[in-house]
C-alpha cells in the first residue's frame, strides 16, 4: 500500500486529505467526528476578534443541481466563526491534545492592522495548533468590512498582512486566495514576498445560484431580498484547477507550496489538483454533500492509484502534470485526429448527430437505420460529439498516423512538431530554428 | 353460506369484502413529483428520437419529457395531447414495451428504458387534475359530421374535428361513450372511472353532441348519416366475437371474455360478481389475458389460459404473459379447444396438443372447468357498410373508404394493429383528411 502521509510546509498529517476551513470545521464536536472518520487534517473554520460576528437567521446555502438531483454547485452566505474566540480556542486546544497525529490549522480573519494579526496569533499559537491560515478569500459579508477578499483583491494588502504574520509567528503561514480576480498570480507573488510558507487556493467565487421567478428575489433568499454569495462544489474545480496550475507553472513562483481547493469530491479529483502542483488538498463541499465518510473512497482510491503507478509517496504525484502545461500557440498543430465510433458501444441516441449538424461542422452522417458515422472529410476533431455522447469509450478520437491525408484539408499528416510561432498564417511568426 | 375460493361452481363473493379493492388496484400506481423528476432525468433527449417513431401517433416524447424535468408537466401534456387526445387513456393501456419504451436507447444501453408511458401518464394527469381544457375551437365552418361510435377512434375523430370548427354528433349503441376504454380494458389499468372523466375532460372543447344508445343498423343507417351530414366517419369496432365451432358451445358456463370483462366494468360492487373455481380462458391476446388476470382476481382457484399456437405467436406482449403469470395464470400453448363436456354445464374442456401450423398431433387432455371465456378474436358486424377487405372495411389514405363522404377508422379498418392508439392516430388523422375535403 502506498505511503499516503503528507508533509505540507512542515504541518504532518496521515494522508493529504484536509478539510477545508469551513461549516464543517466550525466546531470540536465535528472536527472529532472528521478526525474519527480519517481525515488528514482540517482547518478550523476562521476565527475572528470578538464580539464574534452574526449569521442570517434564514438561508444560508444555494445550490445546482445535475441530473437526479445531484448537488453539483453550491453557493454560501456564512460568514466568519459566529462563536467567541475563546470557545474556540479552547476546543481546538483539547482536539490536538487528543488527535497529534493529525494537522490542525487555524483559518484566521481579523481587520487589517498589525496589532489585530499580532493578538490573534499568539492565542492561536498556545492551542497547540500546527499553522495558520489566513483567509484573504471570503468574498461575502466580511469583504464589505475590508476583510476577505478585500484584502485579497489587493496584493499589497495581502503582502503587508503575510509580512505582520511572519513576523509574530513561528507558525507555518499558509495565505488563502480568492478567485475573484483576474490574474491568480498577482496575489500569489504578493503571498510569497510577504514570506509564506504556502498559498491555498481557492476561495469560494461569487455568485448567485438562482432568482426565484414568482416574487424575483435572488437565491438564497432572505424575506424576499438576497446577496451574492461564494461558490464551491464540482462545478468550481476546473476553475480551480487552471489557478493552481497557474502557479504551479510559473517561473518565479516556483517552489510556493499550493494547497488545492475547489470541488474537490473524489481521489481523483485529489489526485488531479496534485498533479498540477497541489502538496495537499482540501474538502468542503463533497463533505457537506455525502458526509465525512468520503474520505474513505479518497484514501483508498488514491492508494491504489499510487500502487498503480508505482509511486512511493505522494511528492512522486505533486506536479507531474505542470511540465505538460502549455499554451495555445505551443500545441502541435500536426497532431490530426478523427473522431470514430464504436458501432457496437453506440446505443443510436443521435445526440452526436445533432451536435455536430447543429452547431458544428456537418461531420457526422446519420442512415435510414440510425447509424451514425464520421465524414472525415468535414471532421474537425473538435471533440464535440465525444463530450455529448452518454455512453463512455463509444466515441473517441483517433490520430491521423504521418504520412496519411487528411481528407478535410488533402494534406499529408507530417510528422514533426509544428506550432503557430511558426504557422504561415501567423503574423508574426517567427522562423524556424 | 360464505363463499371461499374452493367453492365449486360459479358463485360471488369468493373472497374477503375488503380484499377486492387491493386486487383491483391501480396496475401502475402514478408518479409522484420526486419519481417523475427522476425518471425524467434519465431522458436522453435523443435526435429524432426512436421512441417518436415507435408511437402511432408520434408524440414528440423527448420534449414532453424535457418539460417535465424542467417543471412544467402541464406544458407536457399539451405536446402529448396535441397529437393523442387520448393521452392520459393510452398512458395506462399502451403496451409501451413494444413501442415507446422498447425503442428507446436506454432500453439498448442498459435494458432499461425510461418509464415514458408513466411520465405521460404523470404529464396528463396534472393536466386533467385541472380541469381546464387547452384547446379551443377554430371559427365554426357550418359544415356537420356524424361519428359513430365513441371508442378511442370516434373521440380522437369528434375532437379534431370540432377543433377545426365542424359541428359533430358523436353516437354510439352502449349507455355510455368510451368504446373498449370503457367496457374492454381490465379495470387496473383504468381505475377511479378514469374513462369517463377523460371523455368528459375531452368533450370541454365543445361542439360535440353526443348520442348514446343510436346503434348502427338498428337505430342509425349509413344512408340517412351521409344524406343529413356532410361527412361520416365510421368508429364501430368490432362487435363480434368469434366462435370456437363445437358442439355444445351454449351450455351454461361458456361466455365471450369481451361480455365478462364488459360487465366487470360495469359492476358497481366486484364482491356480487361471479366467477368459476376452475375457469379457462381460450385465446392468446390482450383481451384473453385481462380476463384470465382479472379471474384470478376475483378470487378463482384455477385460472388457465389456453393458446392454440406457441408462446412467440401471441397477440398479448410478453409483459402481459409475465404479468399473468405473476398472478397466478397458468398459460397452456399448443393446445386447440376440441370437445366440451358437461350435463347442462360445462364441466371439463378438451383439448388436443397441435404445433404452431395448428397441425393435430392426437394427443389430447382434459381440463376442469366451470367457466370458459372466449377471447379468440373478434369481428365486424353490420350491413350495408364500405367495401371490406378482408373482414374489415377497406381503406385508403386516412380512413377513405369506398363511399364518398364516408371515412374509418380504429379496429372496424382494415390494417393497423387494433390498439388504443392506432384507433387514436387514425381517427386524428381522417378528421384531418375530413376536414381538408370539407374545406378544399
Amino acid at each position: 500500500m502506498a505511503d499516503l502521509t503528507s508533509n505540507f510546509v512542515g504541518i504532518k498529517s496521515p494522508n493529504p486529505f484536509w478539510l477545508a476551513s469551513a461549516p464543517p470545521t466550525d466546531k470540536e464536536y465535528n472536527v472529532r467526528r472528521a478526525f474519527e472518520a480519517g481525515w488528514g487534517g482540517v482547518v478550523w473554520k476562521t476565527l475572528g476578534e470578538d464580539p464574534p460576528i452574526v449569521n442570517v437567521n434564514g438561508p444560508r446555502y444555494g445550490a445546482i443541481w445535475g441530473a437526479d438531483r445531484r448537488l453539483l454547485g453550491l453557493n454560501n452566505i456564512e460568514l466568519i466563526t459566529d462563536r467567541p474566540l475563546e470557545t474556540n480556542l479552547e476546543e481546538i486546544a483539547r482536539v490536538k491534545r487528543d488527535w497529534p497525529d493529525r494537522a490542525i490549522v487555524v483559518s484566521l480573519m481579523v481587520p487589517v492592522n498589525e496589532e489585530s494579526w499580532k493578538a490573534i496569533l499568539h492565542r492561536v499559537a498556545e492551542t497547540g495548533a500546527d499553522g495558520v491560515e489566513l483567509n484573504f478569500g471570503c468574498p461575502h459579508g466580511m469583504s464589505e468590512r475590508g476583510m476577505g477578499s478585500a484584502v485579497g483583491q489587493v496584493p499589497e494588502y495581502v503582502q503587508q498582512v503575510t509580512e505582520w504574520c511572519k513576523t509574530h509567528t513561528d507558525m507555518p503561514v499558509i495565505v488563502k486566495l480568492t478567485p475573484n480576480i483576474a490574474d491568480i498570480r498577482k496575489p500569489a507573488q504578493a503571498a510569497k514576498d510577504g514570506g509564506a510558507n504556502a498559498v491555498s487556493l481557492i476561495n469560494t467565487i461569487n455568485s448567485i445560484t438562482g432568482v426565484n421567478l414568482d416574487n424575483f428575489a435572488p437565491e438564497p433568499t432572505i424575506d424576499g431580498k438576497g446577496a451574492h454569495g461564494g461558490y464551491c462544489g464540482p462545478a468550481v474545480k476546473p476553475i480551480a484547477l487552471n489557478m493552481v496550475a497557474e502557479i504551479a507553472r510559473t517561473p518565479e513562483l516556483h517552489g510556493l507550496p499550493i494547497s488545492g481547493i475547489g470541488g474537490v469530491t473524489t481521489w481523483r479529483d485529489a489526485a488531479e489538483f496534485m498533479a498540477l502542483g497541489a502538496g495537499n488538498v482540501q474538502v468542503c463541499t463533497a463533505a457537506m454533500t455525502y458526509g465525512f465518510k468520503i474520505v474513505q473512497e479518497m484514501i483508498s482510491g488514491l492508494s491504489h492509484y499510487m500502487d498503480e503507478k508505482g509511486f512511493a509517496s505522494t511528492a512522486d504525484l505533486v506536479g507531474r502534470a505542470v511540465p505538460n502545461l502549455s499554451d495555445w500557440q505551443h500545441l502541435n498543430l500536426n497532431y490530426v485526429t478523427k473522431a470514430r465510433i464504436d458501432q457496437d458501444l453506440c446505443i443510436k441516441c443521435g445526440r452526436c448527430y445533432a451536435a455536430c449538424e447543429d452547431t458544428s461542422h456537418q461531420a457526422i452522417s446519420m442512415s435510414e437505420d440510425r447509424v451514425f458515422e464520421v465524414i472525415d472529410a468535414e471532421c474537425v476533431a473538435c471533440n464535440l460529439c465525444v463530450n455529448v455522447c452518454p455512453v463512455e469509450g463509444c466515441i473517441t478520437m483517433e490520430k491521423l498516423a504521418p504520412g496519411t491525408v487528411d481528407e478535410r484539408t488533402g494534406q499529408v499528416v507530417q510528422k514533426d512538431y509544428a506550432n503557430w510561432t511558426t504557422h504561415p498564417n501567423n503574423p508574426g511568426k517567427c522562423a524556424a530554428e | 353460506m360464505t363463499q371461499n375460493a374452493l367453492t365449486p361452481g360459479i358463485v360471488a363473493g369468493r373472497l374477503d369484502p375488503d380484499a377486492y379493492a387491493d386486487k383491483f388496484a391501480d396496475l401502475h400506481p402514478p408518479l409522484d413529483d420526486h419519481e417523475a423528476f427522476v425518471a425524467a432525468d434519465r431522458c436522453y433527449f435523443c435526435h429524432d428520437a426512436p421512441c417518436i417513431t415507435a408511437c402511432p401517433t408520434e408524440i414528440d416524447i423527448p420534449l414532453f419529457i424535457r418539460q417535465i424535468a424542467t417543471g412544467t408537466p402541464e406544458a407536457a401534456a399539451e405536446t402529448i395531447l396535441g397529437q393523442n387526445i387520448l393521452g392520459g387513456m393510452c398512458a395506462r393501456v399502451c403496451p409501451t414495451e413494444t413501442l415507446c419504451e422498447q425503442a428507446c436507447v436506454r432500453e439498448a444501453a442498459e435494458g432499461k428504458p425510461v418509464l415514458i408511458g408513466r411520465l405521460q401518464r404523470y404529464a396528463t394527469d396534472r393536466l386533467m387534475a385541472r380541469n381546464s381544457h387547452p384547446f379551443t375551437r377554430a371559427a365554426p365552418t357550418g359544415k356537420r359530421v356524424a361519428v359513430v361510435g365513441a371508442g378511442p377512434a370516434g373521440l380522437a375523430c369528434a375532437h379534431r374535428l370540432a377543433m377545426r370548427g365542424h359541428d359533430v354528433t358523436l353516437h354510439d349503441a352502449h349507455q355510455k361513450p368510451g368504446g373498449l376504454n370503457e367496457y374492454g380494458i381490465a379495470a387496473y389499468k383504468t381505475v377511479d372511472n378514469f374513462a369517463q372523466a377523460e371523455v368528459d375532460w375531452l368533450l370541454q372543447i365543445g361542439g360535440i353532441t353526443v348520442e348514446t344508445g343510436k346503434r348502427l343498423g338498428r337505430d342509425l343507417s349509413l344512408d340517412t348519416l351521409r344524406a343529413g351530414f356532410d361527412a361520416v366517419f365510421l368508429g364501430i369496432g368490432l362487435g363480434g366475437v368469434n366462435a370456437l365451432g363445437l358442439e355444445d358451445e351454449d351450455k351454461d358456463g361458456i361466455a365471450d371474455a369481451v361480455d365478462f370483462i364488459a360487465e366487470l366494468r360495469q359492476a358497481g360492487d366486484l364482491s356480487k360478481l361471479p366467477i368459476g373455481r376452475d375457469v379457462v380462458v381460450i385465446g392468446g391476446g390482450m383481451t384473453a389475458i385481462d380476463a384470465a388476470v382479472q379471474a384470478r382476481l376475483l378470487g378463482a382457484l384455477n385460472v388457465t389460459l389456453v393458446y392454440r399456437r406457441g408462446r412467440e405467436r401471441m397477440n398479448a406482449s410478453r409483459f402481459e404473459q409475465d404479468l399473468a403469470a405473476s398472478k397466478g395464470v397458468r398459460i397452456i400453448t399448443n393446445a386447440t379447444p376440441r370437445a366440451i363436456h358437461g350435463n347442462g354445464a360445462v364441466r371439463e374442456i378438451e383439448f388436443e396438443y397441435t404445433d404452431d401450423d395448428l397441425a393435430p398431433t392426437g394427443q389430447t387432455f382434459r381440463l376442469p372447468a366451470d367457466q370458459v371465456f372466449k377471447a379468440i378474436g373478434q369481428t365486424l358486424e353490420g350491413e350495408e357498410l364500405p367495401k371490406l377487405d378482408g373482414r374489415k372495411i377497406a381503406v385508403t389514405g386516412a380512413g377513405r373508404t369506398s363511399l364518398k363522404g364516408v371515412w374509418a377508422g380504429g379496429d372496424c379498418a382494415a390494417g393497423g394493429e387494433d390498439l388504443t392508439v392506432t384507433a387514436v392516430a387514425q381517427g386524428r388523422d381522417a378528421a384531418e383528411d375530413i376536414h381538408a375535403s370539407l374545406m378544399g
